[in-house]
């Protein structure tokens, strides 16, 4: 990393780790998680979409095949160490299996939109028609509608009775986040990243440099994939139910909407996207009067029309100007200064 | 024999629906490049329009062959001037600003019909082959499906307004240079394209049970056979249809409706593989 890549991460990481701390305060741990899980989410999306250009309506499905992997080990193994890696393990190999076959197809903008979508939808029928007896993956009943209950939550490696439950439940996920922003921050700054980005910007050049797009562009898949299913394995362990809901369309949306809002070709953008949005979705669920529905349609179609860039770029580049601003009338002042100095 | 009429029957009825139901679709991204993910919430939108205006006293062909349509037209009149105008040339844009479209409508229909499925009695009864009991309202379908596609290409092909949307389509700073407005032109093609799936919404609405988010069963096999079909409106979507369709109730014969469902969807992932600029992409080049 360079110097002021690692200044900027280090300033975010501690800006984030205090807002995290203090959050408590105003809130209650448990919805407090859920919001850290979405921005985990978001991360994932806004990692391949806002740096690799892969526009995927898909994003639910390795979030749902996160919580379903966790419940089914948990489920079968009653102990969450090894379910917890296999969480993150499965969406990011499926991650990686799909990439490979839409990259190396050469598929790119609506048609990767179609076939993510569709992949999703396929989870989404497959999990809702398994409520038949005849569904069992080892212990585990896949339970269609009805989701899979009563699986072992996250506990302290090695000790099944301890469980990571409340508060430092909480810690835990905000440790993740903070985690994988680092990561990823990492993975951006290192030659592999850039090259990311240039595919982004200019796939045909990158190849005329000699670089494999294809194969990066499904590396940079499958890291999306094992991130949103590590947010996956710990939403299972928040709900302590997994359903086929986690694979819907309206899941895939709201991640979409959380990385437009929040503002593409930023990390913490989306994250505070999905965390605004979450909260906002919270606040209205408790009142009936306005549709949860008609509100993030309305907020979606604004801000594409609007505010295209999103929050968090929009609000940079006018700290930006007025930084700008400030240090042109501070440079007037100093020279007036010296000024009077000379005359002294 | 019998077995044999009601299949094939029952085959070309799921594909005159997914001609049906991708219709609207594919007449706004053949003719603009935009994808209207919408769809759904339109055709959703023309259901409630058939079902209001049957229950008000109008006759039920009127009303989903007429009001449907003209309801959905306009409310597609309107998102265009409002919504769709200022992202013409931004696939990925209108993509996301329909989708928020779409929740928008499903949230503002949950408000107005509440969340309880409403639906009306198919006008035509049912009949028997041999020992199988067929729905007389597929044969309707059918029809309508077949008129639909004829419809579609004798007004491209036939007529003068065709052929200057067709002009539009592909080069629209010529068609400008030529004194017609390509503004006036997309505003129109797209209030075509929504009185279509006006019209689908309307014909359909008496074959399931109508909820505020019914749109949402569409857009997904809309969107995939239109895309499989590629550029070329009618026959991309004619032949992707028919493959889907076929794919789907052979499965769903032999195994069950799930899994039917879910074949149209693996076969969608394999055909868009493999021919990746969709069918008539590849073959057909050129044709409408």
């Amino acid at each position: 990393m360079a110097k002021a890549d690692l200044k900027h991460t280090a300033f975010v990481t501690v800006l984030a780790a205090v807002a995290l701390l203090i959050a408590p305060s105003f809130l209650e741990t448990y919805t407090l998680t859920i919001l850290v899980v979405y921005g985990l989410l978001a991360l994932s999306l806004g990692l391949i979409w806002g740096f690799g250009g892969i526009l995927c309506f898909g994003q639910a499905a390795f979030y749902g095949l996160g919580a379903y992997t966790y419940a089914v080990a948990a489920l079968n193994i009653g102990e969450s160490t090894i379910p917890f890696f296999l969480g993150v393990l499965m969406p990011l190999l499926f991650a990686a299996l799909l990439g490979a076959m839409m990259f190396y197809g050469r598929l790119s903008d609506v048609y990767l939109g179609v076939i993510t979508l569709v992949v999703t939808l396929i989870f989404f029928k497959f999990m809702n028609a398994t409520a038949g007896p005849e569904y069992v993956l080892g212990t585990a009943r896949l339970g269609g509608f009805n989701g899979i209950p009563g699986f072992q939550t996250l506990n302290v490696p090695g000790d099944p009775d301890a469980y990571i439950l409340g508060d430092a439940f909480y810690y835990f996920t905000a440790f993740v986040l903070l985690l994988v922003y680092v990561f990823v921050r990492w993975l951006i700054a290192s030659p592999f990243g850039r090259v990311a980005v240039g595919i982004r910007e200019n796939e045909q050049r990158i190849e005329l440099m000699g670089y494999d797009a294809r194969l990066r562009k499904t590396v940079l898949f499958a890291v999306g994939g094992g991130i949103a299913g590590l947010a996956g394995t710990l939403f299972a362990s928040w709900a302590e139910i997994v359903t086929p809901g986690l694979f819907s369309l309206s899941q895939s949306a709201e991640i979409i909407i959380w990385c437009i809002v929040g503002g593409l070709g930023t990390l913490v953008g989306p994250v505070i996207g999905a965390m605004v949005l979450g909260y906002l979705k919270f606040v209205l669920g408790q009142q009936s009067v306005i549709d949860n529905t008609l509100i993030l349609g309305l907020v979606l179609i604004l801000f594409v029309v609007l505010l295209p860039r999103g929050i968090v770029p929009s609000l940079g580049s006018a700290f930006r100007s007025f930084q700008g601003a400030i240090r042109r009338r501070s440079r007037k002042t100093p020279r007036r200064r010296r000024r009077r100095q000379a005359d002294v | 024999m019998d077995l044999a009429t009601v299949i094939i029957v029952e085959i070309l009825y799921s594909i005159a629906v997914l001609v049906l139901i991708s219709a609207g679709l594919a007449v706004v991204f053949g003719m603009m490049r935009v994808i209207n993910l919408a769809h759904g919430e339109f055709m959703m939108i023309g259901g409630y329009a058939t079902i209001v205006a049957v229950n008000s006293g109008i006759n039920i062909y009127v009303s989903m062959l007429l009001v449907a349509p003209l309801v959905v037209g306009l409310l597609g009149l309107l998102v265009e001037r409002l919504i769709i105008r200022h992202l013409y040339g931004r696939l990925v844009d209108t993509m996301l600003a329909t989708w928020g479209l779409s929740l928008f409508l499903v949230g503002v229909a949950t408000m107005i019909f509440g969340n309880t499925t409403t639906g009306i009695s198919p006008p035509i009864a049912g009949f028997s082959i041999g020992a199988y009991q067929v729905n007389g309202y597929n044969f309707f379908i059918i029809v309508a499906a077949l008129v639909l596609l004829a419809a579609l290409y004798a007004v491209l092909s036939g007529t003068r307004a065709g052929l200057v949307a067709r002009g539009t389509m592909q080069r629209a700073d010529m068609a400008s240079a030529l004194g017609y407005n390509p503004n006036t032109i997309y505003m129109v093609t797209f209030f075509c394209g929504s009185a279509l799936s006006g019209l689908a919404g309307g014909i359909l609405a008496p074959l399931v049970g109508l909820v505020p988010s019914t749109g949402g069963t569409y857009i997904a096999k809309a969107f995939i056979t239109v895309i499989s079909g590629g550029s070329s409106i009618i026959v991309g979507v004619l032949s992707s249809a028919t493959l889907f369709g076929l794919v789907s109730q052979v499965f769903t014969f032999a195994v069950s409706p799930v899994v039917g469902d879910v074949a149209l969807l693996v076969a969608a992932v394999i055909l868009l593989r493999l021919l990746p600029q969709g069918i008539t992409g590849r073959f057909f080049k050129g044709r409408m």
